[in-house]
């Protein structure tokens, strides 16, 4: 992972370079700008996050002006405009997850972590920022750790998580709550009974 | 032709015509913010809606193609209750300083809410505030002012084709901003000014100093360059506020290039209020009819041979005539108007005209560039080459200096050599001439001033008549000239006479002795120098490199200080006005060579500056009609010769600095200290375009 200070060039390694190719070869000849979006998701899988080096480069491989990228940049907030942690820690607070309790999510991970929202750990291994809805309001509250959703919440599960990626361990992600991703909590409240018709006796 | 109804008026206009156009025709005006004719449609402003019949929402009309049958309202309750809720969001961060902003009074956004806007305001939170942006010395941000109608960013992108501009952030949070790293520093900048709707971006060199309803407009024409932008001229009392341009399709369209524009306080600054005689090595301040002393006994007596007269880059026909007059009454022939050498012919108008016409050039599908740099020599020229790139079917070529021109193009080296690999036929650029159907070629004076500059001009001739750029009804082959005055005095034929001597040859003479008194019009751009002991008589209105050499100066008007003549590059004849009075005892140039006239005992034939005008008229026809071009017939150009080694460069170095005026102007020299020599041409410095 690099930060601020030293991500002062950037390129593609020889695997993404070939997968950009393959993105660019998706659109007509003449428009490949539009694969801007994918080569900047590519190029922050590579190195963490969408600093200027990568603005650049992308506006070069896709001919068009830096300022057009660093647009698209500053407007999809899951580009990161600085550098993260390893552990990229999205905790939800929007209005489901806020009446589920997520108040209580975000303190943990606060205390586990020890940063404030938007820092870093010393150790560069957790970024922890406060985002808006991720769309997995029925399993409220929840976080995203890089590309893992952890949903069904409670402070004790907020940490077992966070501890185990301390750990080095990956935890598994999903409802932490123990039920089958949205289904009801404690088991199916229709269709209990499967027999159907005549079989019903 | 889809016909649609209006406020009860029915009319057939073209498809493809907007909503917003088609109003326009039959009068009725729609507001809007980011909608502008020149630009590229945004419809992001909503400050066009309008009511369509059957249609379940107003609509922006600036974005909506006509239809058949569509029954259209601009002005009913509904519309203007959409308009009055648009007015209310765009109001809710706007600051409302108009009493402390610049753009008070002449501000869309303060006469459109005035019009159509609520009579107050229900907004009770907080307002946004925006960080300032820097632009550099020309432009003045208040981004919490700015609505963000996007038109600077399409502006930069679009004509400019410099895009460091756009919308950072999202939402709330949106922002314009230019690239890091990146300068506002294309040579058009100053558009933005005029484009913003409101006062976010201003004019930072006269930031505070006018309101825009003091100010006595003047229209009139620019002399900064050789394109004769139109131009107005704002000033206050005895003093140049502002420059801005006016519309004129044939030429500048609405835009104007920074040096036009802001390089007006050079008019203030080095002025030459009053006469100067050399005394003991210094210049010593006196008055005219001491001046006239001193130059009437050095001259008096003297063989005409030993006389010469050398005109400058804004030196106005009327003063080339009447120098030309007198130098004949004073039998010399020793004069030229091209101070720089160029190799250009006085009498064969079509070869050294621009001849396919500023907005010709939009015709044109193949263009050849040699020895040139359009984008520092005349930046709303180059604007027009890329709009017509734009459009697609068009390829250019430059022979010259390697630079970004903001349109696609091939550099094909800087050498003559290459251009008579053309000329013969030996070079693939030959054949997508030939197969263009109107094909250009623009030839720069960096290419004409050299030793080889006729036989360039030959060759390019040579190739022009081979490849089709001069066929029935297409003249394609033009010269871009720098200086305003040149082709006025190529036109009145200030050029040796019989037996005279051309710019280097007076230069020569001089230092030999053969020449012992030289009249500089305006001359500032020849090495002082090498002028030996030669007795200098120097008209002008600026204390520039003629002055410093002078034996006797006399002042003059600039070119905003008299109605005087200039011919532009395409050959059309154009007047300025008189916008504010020259400062101190300095006269209009002609009626110092008039006053001069008799005092050396050889007095003019014409009084009035109406019997000058006719005398330019009687000398060439062209002078007669104001405004047009005619077209020049082809007589061949140049004289063929052998080649130089010289790289070919363009003209100027330093799009900010050119002439007395702009090297006067402390806006100008901010502009070379923050830009260089001009807008990434010059300089390594990244524009954004870079890669």
């Amino acid at each position: 992972m690099s930060t601020e200070q030293d991500m002062t060039s950037f390129a593609f390694t020889a695997e993404n370079l070939e997968q950009a190719k393959k993105i660019i070869a998706k659109y007509p000849a003449g428009r490949q700008q539009s694969a801007v979006m994918p080569l900047l998701d590519l190029a922050q899988r590579q190195v963490g996050w969408t600093g200027i080096p990568v603005i650049e480069y992308i506006a070069e491989m896709l001919e068009m002006a830096p300022i057009r990228v660093q647009e698209v940049v500053t407007f999809y907030t899951m580009y990161n405009q600085k550098p993260v942690g390893q552990f990229h820690v999205q905790v939800c607070t929007n209005i489901c997850c806020l009446l589920r309790g997520s108040d209580g999510v975000g303190e943990t991970a606060r205390e586990v972590l020890g940063v404030n929202w938007g820092d870093t750990t010393e150790d560069g291994k957790f970024t922890l920022v406060e985002v808006e809805c991720l769309g997995a309001c029925v399993n409220a509250p929840m976080m995203q750790i890089n590309d893992d959703y952890y949903e069904d919440l409670t402070p004790e599960s907020t940490k077992a998580v966070l501890e185990a990626l301390k750990r080095g361990e990956t935890p598994n992600p999903g409802p932490q709550g123990g039920r089958q991703f949205s289904a009801p909590e404690g088991g199916p409240t229709t269709l209990g009974d499967l027999t159907f018709g005549s079989e019903k006796a | 032709m889809p016909k649609l109804t209006i406020d009860g008026t029915e009319i057939e206009v073209e498809a493809g015509v907007t909503i917003l156009q088609a109003a326009e025709t039959i009068g009725i005006e729609i507001p809007r913010f980011c909608y502008h004719e020149r630009l590229a449609v945004a419809g992001n402003c909503r400050m066009c809606l309008v009511e369509v019949e059957k249609m379940p929402k107003p609509v922006a009309s600036c974005a909506m193609p006509v239809g058949e049958g569509m029954v259209v309202h601009t002005n009913n309750a509904n519309v203007r209750k959409a308009r009055q809720g648009v007015m209310e969001f765009l109001l809710i961060n706007h600051p409302l300083d108009c009493p402390i902003c610049d753009q008070g009074g002449e501000c869309d956004l303060q006469d459109q809410a005035v019009a159509y806007g609520g009579d107050r305001s229900r907004y009770q939170e907080e307002k946004r505030a925006v960080e300032d942006k820097s632009y550099g010395p020309l432009i003045q941000t208040w981004m919490t002012r700015c609505i963000q109608c996007t038109r600077c960013i399409r502006f930069i992108s679009e004509i400019a084709g410099t895009p460091v501009l756009g919308g950072l952030g999202r939402s709330e949070h949106l922002e314009v901003g230019r690239y890091v790293g990146a300068a506002v520093s294309s040579e058009l900048s100053g558009n933005l000014i005029d484009l913003c709707p409101v006062g976010a971006l201003t004019n930072k060199p006269a930031s505070y100093t006018y309101r825009a309803w003091e100010l006595k407009k003047t229209e009139s024409v620019d002399a900064m360059d050789a394109l004769g932008s139109a131009i107005r001229l704002d000033t206050r009392g005895n003093e140049v506020i502002r420059i801005l341009p006016r519309v004129n399709d044939d030429i500048n369209e609405e835009w104007l290039s920074d040096r036009s524009r802001f390089a007006c306080d050079g008019l203030k600054r080095q002025r030459l209020d009053r006469c100067y005689v050399r005394k003991d090595g210094t210049l010593a301040a006196t008055s005219w009819s001491d001046a006239f002393a001193a130059i009437t006994a050095k001259v008096n007596g003297l063989a005409g041979s030993k006389i010469a007269a050398i005109a400058g880059d804004q030196t106005d026909v009327e003063t080339m005539q009447a120098f030309k007059d007198l130098l004949a009454a004073l039998g010399s022939g020793n004069m030229d108007c091209r101070q720089d050498g160029a190799k250009l012919a006085a009498g064969n108008r079509a070869a050294y005209l621009f001849n396919s016409t500023i907005a010709g050039i939009e015709q044109a599908d193949a263009l050849l560039i040699i020895g040139s740099n359009p984008r520092i020599e005349a930046p709303v020229l180059n604007a027009r080459i890329r709009k017509r790139w734009l459009k697609g079917g068009f390829k250019a070529a430059i022979i010259g200096p390697k630079t970004d021109l903001t349109f696609q193009h091939d550099w094909l080296g800087d050498s003559a050599q290459v251009l008579a690999a053309i000329a013969a036929g030996n070079h693939p650029f030959a054949d997508v001439l030939k197969n263009a159907a109107k094909p250009a070629i623009i030839i720069g004076q960096g290419a004409l001033t050299g030793e080889d500059g006729a036989a360039i001009l030959a060759l390019a001739a040579k190739l022009a008549q081979d490849t089709g750029v001069i066929a029935d009804g297409w003249n394609g082959f033009n010269v871009l000239h720098t200086a305003a005055a040149r082709v006025g005095g190529l036109d009145v034929g200030f050029v040796p006479q019989a037996g005279g001597k051309d710019t280097a040859g007076i230069i020569a003479g001089a230092q030999s002795g053969e020449i012992s008194v030289v009249f500089l019009a305006g001359a500032d751009e020849i090495d002082m120098k090498s002028l030996g002991n030669a007795f200098v008589v120097y008209l002008g209105s600026h204390g520039d490199a003629g002055a410093h050499r002078a034996d006797v100066v006399l002042p003059t008007a600039a070119y905003t200080e008299k109605s005087a003549t200039f011919v532009n590059t395409e050959g059309r004849v154009q007047r300025t006005r008189l916008a504010i009075f020259p400062p101190g005892e300095a006269k209009e140039d002609w009626k110092v060579v008039r006053a001069l006239s008799d005092a050396l005992g050889k007095p003019l034939a014409f009084d009035t500056v109406k019997q000058l005008r006719q005398r330019m008229v009687a000398s060439n026809a062209v002078f007669a009609t104001e405004g047009v071009v005619a077209a020049a017939t082809w007589a061949g150009a140049g004289a063929e010769g052998a080649l130089s080694d010289k790289p070919l460069a363009s003209a100027i170095d330093n799009f900010y600095m050119v002439d007395p005026i702009s090297r006067a102007s402390k806006t100008m020299a901010e502009c070379t200290a923050e830009f260089g020599g001009g807008c990434g041409c010059n300089s390594k410095k990244k524009t954004g375009t870079h890669g």
